[in-house]
């Protein structure tokens, strides 16, 4: 060991973490597909053969990075929230606690296993999404980039949201009467342009709404807000969300009390 | 020794230095460890220091609930401490606080010479934890996980250390099994292999034999004595006054979250083995013969019962050379009784005092 970061104990968790995906591969990936295949049906070809084209592009292919950004939120805050929660639940923490490892090791480790599991998902649902769309990608980087910055800084959340709960009923509380409603009124399925012009105000303190813009920008080159605001807006929640979690391990919060 | 110390280029220097340096080597060869060539004054004075340094320590949790009060403790490097106390008074707490999983709020730690919270790194990668309670992962093999917590100490991957670990808790033919699938006796000797897998220095064990049955309760205790013999330090808390006796170099009592009494176990052994022979008279007196002084006897009150206190440690008692002085004395007697003092009663009478 030096006094560098204790890749050894990052790389043991990462994979314990990535264990339990492979252990429940076939709900892992099943879920999903279906599920978006299910959006696709009901939005892209029953409802949306009747929706001209929104910005040029058609109803079908506009959805495609709001539906990726809806899972990507929802399956980061509940990887990462299960998989600093469940230890705590049934008391194996103890381990993680007294082990020699740094909060930003035990933070780089979990964060980075529950981002891995939902950009993986992220993937496939783009690629389950291309079974049904033309798919069409103008700056393929910026995507790349948008999807790692979400993840990670949803997983950041869920794992706030893990070491926060005391029991399963607030572990799903954020994620179903906060992200979920944000998600769905952030821009997933229409361009906050479509709405009148309050709600459109309104609709500005939805943070969702920058992540979507900006992701569906990288693939269309279009956008509700500029791009550079949802990378500023993204940025700020990462840097919000490190800090939290940053507090809850060095002041023991609901861990060491 | 000679041979042993053989082995150290600096053995031949008889200064008290040399001699530290010799302690030093002896314990290298009894771990197995290669002899190093010379021992710096920093490493002298790390081994002659308490591995474990408990000062001023308080835990005040949020519900104001103060689990320990200014605890002071020293634990020696290669005993086996026994921490001795009731329910609830504060053993579990107190070594959470020095593995890292309480937050001390007064008061500090040192464990090999690092501050448990400034060097927490150096310090926890010293110790091992076997918690009290049967926590595990279901799904996880008993392989898997033994190697998860070498990874998670920092250790380089050793398959033979896990394998020779695992075999001698009896558990290698079980390594690809499923954590859920074990009985109780095997999950708790698997957490003794997760506590071992990164080769600490020093163990605890919360309450290792807390409903468990007598065999694995031998086990238990021959694994702890190997343990101790390979150069680990071993802290165990126990509500059990027979484990304390059966195991420990020395013995701590808490009780409502203060440390009442430490000793070595064979000092307190010396106090349990006193034991009592009472006499019941047949006839009362009204004071001790003058045959009989020598024996220093003590005479109940009501003059009906001689009480003599002898130690059972010594060679000869007393009693047989008593007697005959007493039938000689015409002293005659309708019953006799002898006592012992037990740790039992040690321990009960100090937590009583306490409350």
């Amino acid at each position: 060991m030096n006094f560098g970061l204790n890749l050894t104990a990052i790389r043991a968790i990462y994979r314990f973490e990535m264990a339990r995906t492979w252990r429940t591969i076939m709900q892992s990936i099943i879920s999903p597909v279906i599920s978006t295949s299910l959006y696709f049906i009901v939005f892209g070809s029953a409802i949306g053969s009747r929706i001209s084209e929104v910005g040029g592009i058609s109803y079908g292919a506009f959805i495609v990075p709001g539906l990726v950004m809806l899972s990507l939120l929802t399956h980061s805050i509940s990887n990462a929230s299960f998989g600093i929660f469940f230890p705590k639940f049934n008391r194996t923490i103890y381990e993680l606690l007294s082990a020699p490892v740094s909060h930003l090791e035990i933070i780089v480790s979990y964060v980075g296993a529950a981002a891995t599991k939902s950009i993986v998902l992220g993937l496939i649902i783009l690629a389950t999404a291309g079974l049904f769309v033309p798919l069409h990608i103008d700056h393929p980087l910026w995507m790349i980039f948008f999807l790692l910055l979400t993840a990670i800084t949803f997983s950041l959340l869920g794992f706030i949201i893990g070491i926060w709960a005391d029991n399963f009923e607030k572990l799903q509380v954020v994620p179903l009467l906060i992200v979920t409603p944000l998600t769905f009124l952030g821009g997933s399925f229409y361009s906050i342009h479509m709405l009148p012009p309050f709600w459109q105000k309104v609709t500005l303190f939805n943070p969702v709404v920058y992540l979507i813009s900006g992701f569906r920008w990288s693939f269309y080159g279009i956008a509700d807000v500029p791009v550079w605001i949802s990378l500023a807006m993204t940025g700020l929640f990462l840097a919000a969300f490190i800090a939290t979690a940053t507090w809850m391990l060095r002041t023991g919060y609901k861990l060491k009390n | 020794m000679r041979e042993l110390a053989g082995r150290c280029d600096l053995f031949l220097d008889f200064s008290l230095r040399s001699l530290r340096l010799c302690a030093l080597c002896v314990e290298s060869v009894f771990t197995e460890a290669s002899c190093p060539p010379t021992h710096t004054d920093r490493d002298i004075f790390a081994f002659m220091q308490p591995i474990i340094r408990i000062s001023s320590l308080s835990k005040t949790y949020a519900s104001g609930f103060r689990a320990l009060k200014n605890i002071n403790l020293d634990i020696r490097r290669g005993e086996i401490f026994a921490l001795l106390g009731p329910n609830g008074a504060g053993k579990t707490t107190l070594i959470s606080t020095v593995c890292g999983i309480v937050t001390p709020s007064e008061g500090s730690v040192s464990v090999g010479g690092h501050d448990i919270v400034k060097n927490y790194r150096a310090s926890r990668a010293l110790i091992g934890l076997v918690p009290q309670e049967l926590t595990t992962d279901s799904f996880e093999s008993v392989l898997g996980t033994v190697k998860f917590s070498r990874g998670l100490f920092g250790k380089r991957p050793n398959p033979v250390y896990l394998e020779k670990t695992l075999r001698d808790l009896s558990l290698w033919e079980k390594r690809d099994n499923p954590i859920m699938t074990l009985s109780g006796g095997m999950k708790r000797r698997l957490l003794i292999a997760k506590a071992l897998a990164h080769e600490p220095q020093i163990l605890f064990l919360d309450e290792p034999t807390a409903g468990v049955d007598v065999n694995l309760r031998r086990d238990m205790w021959n694994l702890v004595r190997t343990l101790r013999d390979s150069g680990v330090t071993i802290i165990l808390t126990t509500h059990y006054i027979e484990e304390a006796e059966e195991m420990a170099d020395r013995v701590a009592v808490i009780n409502k979250g203060e440390i009442i009494l430490v000793e070595e176990k064979a000092e307190l052994m010396r106090k349990l083995g006193k034991k009592q022979l009472t006499l019941q008279l047949a006839a009362p007196l009204d004071r001790l013969p003058p045959e009989l002084t020598r024996h220093h006897l003590e005479l109940s009150g009501d003059g009906r019962a001689l009480v003599y206190t002898y130690e059972t440690a010594d060679e000869e008692s007393g009693i047989v050379p008593l007697l005959d002085d007493i039938n000689k004395a015409g002293i005659r007697f309708h019953d006799l009784q002898t006592s012992q003092r037990s740790l039992e009663d040690i321990f009960v009478s100090l937590v009583k005092e306490e409350q």
